[in-house]
């Protein structure tokens, strides 16, 4: 790693003045992203922001309608909640296949949607679910908060401080795993909420997250895995490597929105 | 240079570091607790594994500064150097859970982790899920699962006993 400034405020406040003062910052929630990307210089900022030490960004708790789950909450603490089992238990699944279990001591919702990895599970859960991601400054809608791989609507001097996930009465994740990394090859969030049916799909798309709006339309006159029978997703603007083709991604996301509608209506 | 502080295998530890200072570094080399060891280095085999505040944490990804006023175990933490073995450690002798012994430690502090969350009874199955984590080149697996199911049974009896 090159050397950097470390920094460890104790309010959110304190956080966003380190961020304004100092161009070449980066936030450290797990770390799980940004210490490899460090090591391997892929990524050298001048000052680390650690967030670990401010009270109050951690906590899942059900407000109303809506899962409310703080930007430093670990993996691991969503996969095990009670709150979440009992309400949303889709998303307590997707917490539970991100990573390893020692992963998921360190890794952060917050990290992991204000990174937006293109493989990553949480911004399918996010645009699967319609949830708001709430910063420093204002609330974000997901359809707005995904822009492209690795971009997100943030900016330079803002944190996510929560998140909240309005419940459904269906949802279900479906994940493709690269059998070496463990990350995402396809990964399919499914739900519906009265009229309203969203399918988010990661892992696939050359741009990150994204919806799939003919599943959906479909999924709208009958929330079943029959109403997929016969639609396919172009394999234009997917990713294609040595771990599968456009096409067979292509193929994977109908396969897996299937098996996420089968899982949501079981 | 940052100054750290934490409780290491139940001593109080301080050092100014480098903020970028691996904890795993740390460990091998400043306190020369050489029982972690650095694998992939790139989070993915689990050599590294250390208890962090009770909980597996991956020390080859984590800085220094970041378990500040934290209590760590490794792998020497697990009995006193006259005293038995833990019943995991026992287990993987009892077991042959190991060959070249490179990713042992990260093993049972895996293994070890996996009992505090999952209990004492473990499946087959589940003990080879909750190893995605950690990686081994030697064995194939199949005696470092028997060995942690054992371990676990062990834990367990232990308790009851104590």
């Amino acid at each position: 790693m090159y050397a950097f400034t470390y920094h460890r405020p104790t309010t959110v406040r304190q956080a966003i003045s380190l961020l304004s003062k100092n161009g070449d910052a980066k936030l450290l929630a797990g770390g799980h992203t940004l210490i490899p990307t460090m090591k391997l210089r892929l990524a050298s900022p001048a000052h680390l922001i650690d967030l670990s030490k401010i009270d109050g960004l951690s906590g899942i708790a059900l407000k109303g309608r809506s899962i409310v789950i703080g930007a430093m909450t670990r993996h691991a603490e969503v996969a095990t909640s009670q709150v979440v089992h009992e309400n949303l238990p889709a998303l307590a699944e997707l917490a539970s296949v991100i990573g390893d279990p020692a992963v998921r001591h360190r890794g952060t919702i917050g990290g992991s949607v204000a990174n937006n990895d293109p493989t990553a599970d949480y911004p399918a859960a996010c645009l699967g679910l319609g949830a708001t991601i709430v910063t420093s400054k204002r609330r974000i809608k997901a359809d707005d908060f995904f822009k492209s791989m690795f971009e997100t609507a943030l900016e330079p001097d803002e944190i996510i401080t929560k998140v909240m996930f309005p419940l459904a009465k269906k949802a279900a994740y479906e994940k493709f795993r690269n059998q070496a990394s463990r990350y995402a090859m396809v990964g399919v969030f499914v739900s519906k909420r009265g009229p309203e049916v969203r399918v988010a799909v990661t892992g696939a798309g050359s741009n990150g997250v994204f919806r799939v709006t003919a599943f959906e339309d479909a999924l709208k006159k009958r929330f079943s895995p029959k109403s997929l029978d016969g639609l396919t997703v172009p394999a234009d603007g997917l990713n294609g490597d040595i771990h599968g083709s456009a096409e067979y991604r292509a193929h994977l996301i109908g396969v897996l929105a299937k098996r996420a509608v089968a899982k949501a209506t079981a | 240079m940052p100054a750290v502080a934490m409780t290491v295998n139940g001593k109080a530890v301080t050092a100014d570091v480098d903020p970028r200072t691996l904890l795993v570094e740390f460990l091998r080399e400043h306190l020369r607790l050489t029982g972690t060891h650095v694998g992939c280095d790139t989070s993915q085999c689990g050599a590294c594994v250390v208890h962090v505040d009770g909980k597996a944490l991956k020390s080859c990804t984590t800085l220094a500064l970041q378990v500040d006023g934290a209590s760590v175990t490794t792998i020497e933490g697990l009995a006193a150097p006259d005293a038995p073995l833990h019943p995991m450690q026992a287990a993987f002798r009892e077991h042959h859970g190991l060959q070249c012994g490179f990713c042992t430690p990260g093993m049972i502090m895996s293994a070890i982790d996996i009992v505090n969350r999952k209990g004492f009874a473990l499946e087959e199955k589940i003990i080879r899920e909750e190893l995605e984590g950690n990686l081994c080149r030697c064995t194939g697996y199949h005696n470092i699962v028997k060995a942690i199911a054992a371990g676990a049974e062990a834990m367990g009896a232990g308790r009851k006993a104590a």
